[in-house]
Formats: structure tokens, sequence, C-alpha cells
């Protein structure tokens, strides 16, 4: 269903494990659980979703059991268990947002990207989702797009149109620098 | 023109930078308390400033500092709570995002305080460009000897860091917000004991909202007394409003409390009155959970007084005909807005992001929006409306954290004062979704009060 490099498993960096080690200095001995959230937050900044090895390799980095990140990792909603497009837009669905037209902005996604919620689109660029409210409802519609969770106000079509199309050139601007 | 406290500067160019935010009067309040005041000196000025949490219960924030149990050799920790999630609500998004410099310099102040040595920022993980902001400022606030070992030579240690949330709601409650802080999952704890004895690492911790540990600038600065003569009664000071749905200019407000909700509503200083020219239907005036009023109840209340911006005045009339301040997340519905497909919506939101700890709030937000769906999708019968009463009551006060109460709150109150509009759901079946109740007979503020 993806291309293949979302099949890695999560092997860790160098630089990785030098950011996780600055995290873990945050709390006090012992406590570098507390690092957990934080750490997830990186793997999926690098690998775009949490794989079974890799929150593995989390657990056996943090000194701690399999089951105590799988429990985090299911519990909240930014952690993706399942491979994700390159970009994942999510849009607040929740009641202020809804006011000023978030149902129609969702629609919109669904027919321009051709795909339903959740699922990824054929070229495995985009995938959508609604998700609760942003924290943002005087600037509705609004979405955000993941890893660094940049964020898009007072949505319209138009707008949306405008964003798909960016980001499909970024893409592919990527993609020629790599193989240059 | 109303006084401002914690937006004073928010339009100078560079205010994000510790420069600027320096040359405005920044960083004073560190200064005055670590080098003339003790911990409890500033502990008292927060008390007499009547300062209450601004995340949404109220509590007097000095009181809820003295509780504080200080046991010898054991750490103590202050945990500001920056997970931000109650819909409706976006006035801690704005101010870390632009003036983030007054957060810090509160933390530094409110640690002091309470004597922590560590303290920590838990934002929504969301908010990943705000948690780069204010990682920035604490880095150039330690650059500059505010934060870390020995502040400006007082002795005083501090390490301030940023911790992101995963992205639950629920982790906006203080207990909950502690057990995601220590890497578990965010269900809240049974009280007691309270943070105040064992809280973060089961070590004595208090938890504030952003907006609450802002204050405590201006508080420093000028004096507890000085705050406490803004506003109304017991409602002391300046707060920040959200203001969002069909308002002509949505965003983020400072108001004095006591501000009366017409103006608020309608100057052209604050929301400039109801989008495209339409009609107020009804107001959430405190974030999504706090009851839903009409327009006429409002503006004024049953008595006939025009209703204040206080915790008191919004609260007048108990929850038959009054509501919360909340959070502050002020949310306007136009004469198009449907109330039942609204309440739908927040209910689905309380079922998403029920933790899943008390079945009353488990199964029971699960059961509403079942019900609701129907209501609004043509399937209701009349029997439905009754029974969503009887289930809200059955949450209500029957879980370990307030999310019951908060998602059985909004349902409760919708059919409290818009029945009509959900029996006309039932009687008119598919055509509701297609054509609106409108404003009916609730209310228009410009009308006199029936």
């Amino acid at each position: 269903m993806l291309s293949v490099k979302y099949n890695e498993p999560g092997e860790f960096t160098e630089e990785m494990l030098g950011r996780f080690a600055e995290i873990v200095a945050r709390y006090p001995e012992g406590r570098q659980k507390s690092a957990l959230l934080p750490i997830l937050h990186e793997v999926q900044a690098v690998y775009g979703w949490l794989s079974v090895p890799a929150m593995d390799n989390v657990a056996a980095y943090l000194e701690i059991e399999s089951i105590e990140v799988y429990e985090v990792a299911t519990f909240y909603t930014m952690f993706f268990l399942r491979p994700q497009g390159k970009f994942v837009l999510e849009v607040c669905r929740t009641g202020p947002c809804c006011l000023v037209g978030a149902e129609r902005i969702m629609a919109h996604l669904e027919q321009r990207l051709g795909v339903k919620e959740g699922e990824v689109t054929a070229d495995g660029l985009f995938s959508w989702r609604g998700v609760e409210c942003l924290a943002a409802c005087g600037y509705g519609p609004v979405l955000q797009i993941g890893p660094e969770y940049t964020f898009h106000e007072n949505l319209t079509e138009e707008k949306v149109d405008e964003l798909i199309k960016e980001l499909k050139n970024k893409a592919e601007g990527r993609e020629l620098t790599a193989e240059s | 023109m109303a006084r401002k406290l914690l937006l004073t500067h928010i339009d100078v160019p560079g205010i994000q930078t510790l420069e600027v935010y320096r040359q405005k009067g920044g960083y004073r309040a560190v200064e005055k308390a670590l080098k003339t005041l003790t911990p409890d000196e500033v502990v008292e000025e927060v008390k007499t400033s009547g300062l209450r949490g601004r995340g949404g219960a109220g509590f007097p924030t000095g009181m809820k500092w003295s509780f504080l149990a200080k046991p010898e050799g054991v750490p103590r920790y202050l945990v500001c709570n920056a997970d931000e999630s109650e819909p409706g609500t976006f006035k801690d998004r704005y101010l870390m995002t632009y003036i983030p410099h007054a957060l810090i310099e509160g933390m530094i102040v409110s640690s002091y305080a309470l004597g922590a040595r560590t303290s920590y920022i838990y934002v929504r993980g969301e908010m990943m460009p705000q948690i780069r902001i204010l990682e920035k400022a604490i880095a150039e606030a330690k650059n500059a000897g505010f934060l870390g070992k020995n502040i400006l030579g007082t002795g005083y240690d501090l390490e301030l860091y940023v911790q992101p949330g995963g992205g639950a709601y629920i982790c906006g409650e203080e207990t909950a917000l502690l057990e995601s802080l220590e890497g578990k999952r965010g269900n809240p704890r049974i009280k007691p004991p309270f943070p105040a004895v064992s809280g973060l690492y089961n070590c004595p911790t208090v938890v504030n909202n952003v907006e609450s540990i802002a204050a405590t600038v201006p508080i420093i600065n000028d004096g507890g007394e000085e705050y406490a003569k803004i506003g109304v009664g017991r409602s002391t000071g300046t707060k920040l409003i959200s203001a969002g749905g069909n308002l002509n200019k949505p965003g983020v407000y400072e108001i004095e409390l006591g501000l009366p909700v017409e103006e608020f509503i309608y100057s052209d200083e604050y929301c400039g009155g109801i989008a495209n020219g339409k009609r107020l239907k009804a107001v959430v005036a405190g974030g999504s959970s706090v009851p839903i009023l009409p327009a006429n109840l409002m503006v004024k209340t049953v008595s006939g007084e025009s209703r204040l911006m206080t915790y008191e005045s919004l609260a007048d009339g108990g929850f038959q005909s009054g509501t919360m301040l909340g959070s502050g997340g002020f949310i306007a519905f136009d004469e198009d807005q449907c109330i039942v497909r609204n309440t739908w919506n927040f209910t689905r939101f309380y079922h998403h992001e029920s933790c899943g700890q008390c079945s009353p709030c488990r199964e029971g937000t699960g059961w509403m929006e079942k019900v609701l769906h129907n209501i609004e999708h043509g399937h209701g019968s009349y029997s439905d409306i009754d029974l969503l009463v009887n289930v809200a009551k059955n949450i209500e006060g029957n879980t370990i954290c307030p999310l019951g109460d908060a998602a059985a709150w909004p349902v409760g109150s919708a059919i409290r004062h818009f029945r009509d509009e959900f029996e006309w759901h039932v009687a008119n079946g598919r055509e509701a979704q297609t054509r609106n109740y409108g404003l009916a007979h609730y209310a228009d503020p410009l009308e006199p009060v029936v």
C-alpha cells in the first residue's frame, strides 16, 4: 500500500540518540520514563509513524517494558500506529470551527484528494483526518500539518487547493535535490 | 480605553525577543521578587491580588499556593498547564506565541514563591511551533542569567523545561497532566491526595494555567493591592477572552473583569457585533463545557440586570438561567446555527476525549452522542430528549474528574433552553437537516427581555 521507505524499523541514528539524551536530562534521576512522550514525537518526526520495532527500541532505551510504550502510544491521538501520507492534513472538526465551515473544508479535502479520512493517496503524499479542537477557534477553519505542525488559518476551498499544490511542489523539489 | 496588564506591549515589533521585552520593562518582576521579597511575601502579594485560576475552575491562586506542603528535603514542583484544549479557548496559544517571555518571567517569579528548583511547562503536543518559541525564550533567559544557577546573584537556582503532550484533552485536568508528564496515559488520579501534597513524582506540586502564571508579573510589579482595584467584587484583574464563532472580529481580547457582555459582543473595541449582519442566537461563554445560553439570557439576567463578564455575574441564576466564566472561551452562534447539531458535535468531542476510566463518562458520552446523532439525522423520538437529560444527570458528579460534568452540562443546558428546537427536529425528521429552526423566540438582545 505504501512506498518502501516506511517499512524500515525504527533504528536510531547518533543524532537522534543525542536528542534523546538531552531530553532525559530534564528529569530527576530514575524518572527517565517522563521522556517517553517527547521521544515518541522525535521518532515519529523521523519515520512518520511508530512501528512496533521502533517502540520496542524506545522501551529498551528508557529501560521500561514495551507495554508501557504501547499503552501510551495508543492513548494519545497524535501518534500514528500505521504509515501515513508524507503530509498529514489534520482539520479541526470541533464546534467553533464547524460554525465557520470546517465540515465544508473536510468534504472538499476528501473530494480533492480522492481518499477517505485516514487513507493515503496513491502517490503516498497525502492523508487527512478530522481532529478535535486545535485551540485556534478565532481563526477557523484551521488545519495543521506535522511533523512541524505548521498552521493554516481561515481556510477556504481555494486556500486548500493552493496548499495542496504547494505541498506537491515541495515534495517534488525535495526528491530532485536528493537525486542530483 | 480599558487597562491592559498582559497584552500591553503585544503590538511592539520584536516583543518575542528578550531584548525588546526587557526594553519594555520585562523581567523587573524577577528582580523585584528575588532581590527584595521573600517567597512568602510573593505568595502574600498574589493572595492580596485576588487572582483566580484562569484555566476554568476560578480557584484563588494564592490560596492554592498556600496549600503546598513543604516537608524538609523533598523537592517541590511548579507545573504550568499549557494543554489548552477546551473548545472555544485559544488565549494561551496567543500569549505563548506573541509574548512568550511573559510566561517565562511568571514561571520564575512563581517558582521562587513556591521554592521549586525545577519547573515544567506542559504544552499540548499540537503546539509544536509554540514549544519551539518557548524553548528559544528559555535559552535567551538562561543566557541573560534569569534561569540556571544563582539567578541574579541571589543564590536561587531554577531550571525550566518544556514538555510536549500527545494530543489528549483530558491532560488539561491537573492530575492527568501529571500522569502524562510522568510518561503515562493521561488518566486522572483519585483525589485526595491532592497535588499540593503528592503531585509530580509523589512530591508537592502546584499546577497553574498559563494566564494565571503570566498574571503574577503585573501583580509583583504593581503590588497585589493595585491588581485587586481592577474588576468587580471577587472578580479582580484582567482576563483574556478568546472570542470565536460568528463574530465580526474574533480573536483574543484582554478585558477588565466587569465589562458588560453586551459591550463585549457589540462594541467596536471588542468583537464588533455578529458577522454578516446576522442576529445573535446563543452564546457559550466560557469554553464548550459551560452551559449554553440563549442570547437574551446572555445579555441580561433573569432579574433584568445587565450581565457582566465576571465569575459571579455570569453564574447569576445558577444553571437554571446562568452559566460560568470558565476558561473565557466565548463562542457566538448566529441565527443560522443549529443547536442540536452543535450539541451533537460537542458530545462527540467529549466521547472522543473521555479517558475511559469511569463507566458513566466512558459509556454515557457515547450514548449521548448516538442519541444526538439520531435526532440530528431525523431518526429521533420525543422520548430521546428525556433520555438525554437522564443520561447527562447520571454522568454528572459520578466520575473521578470533571470531564464527566463537562460533557453533561452542554447537553443539559441545550435541552433546558432550546427544547423546542430538539422537538422540532424530532417532528420534522429529515427536513431539519436542510432547514434551520432559526432564531425562534430566543433572543434578540436588542429587544426587551420577556
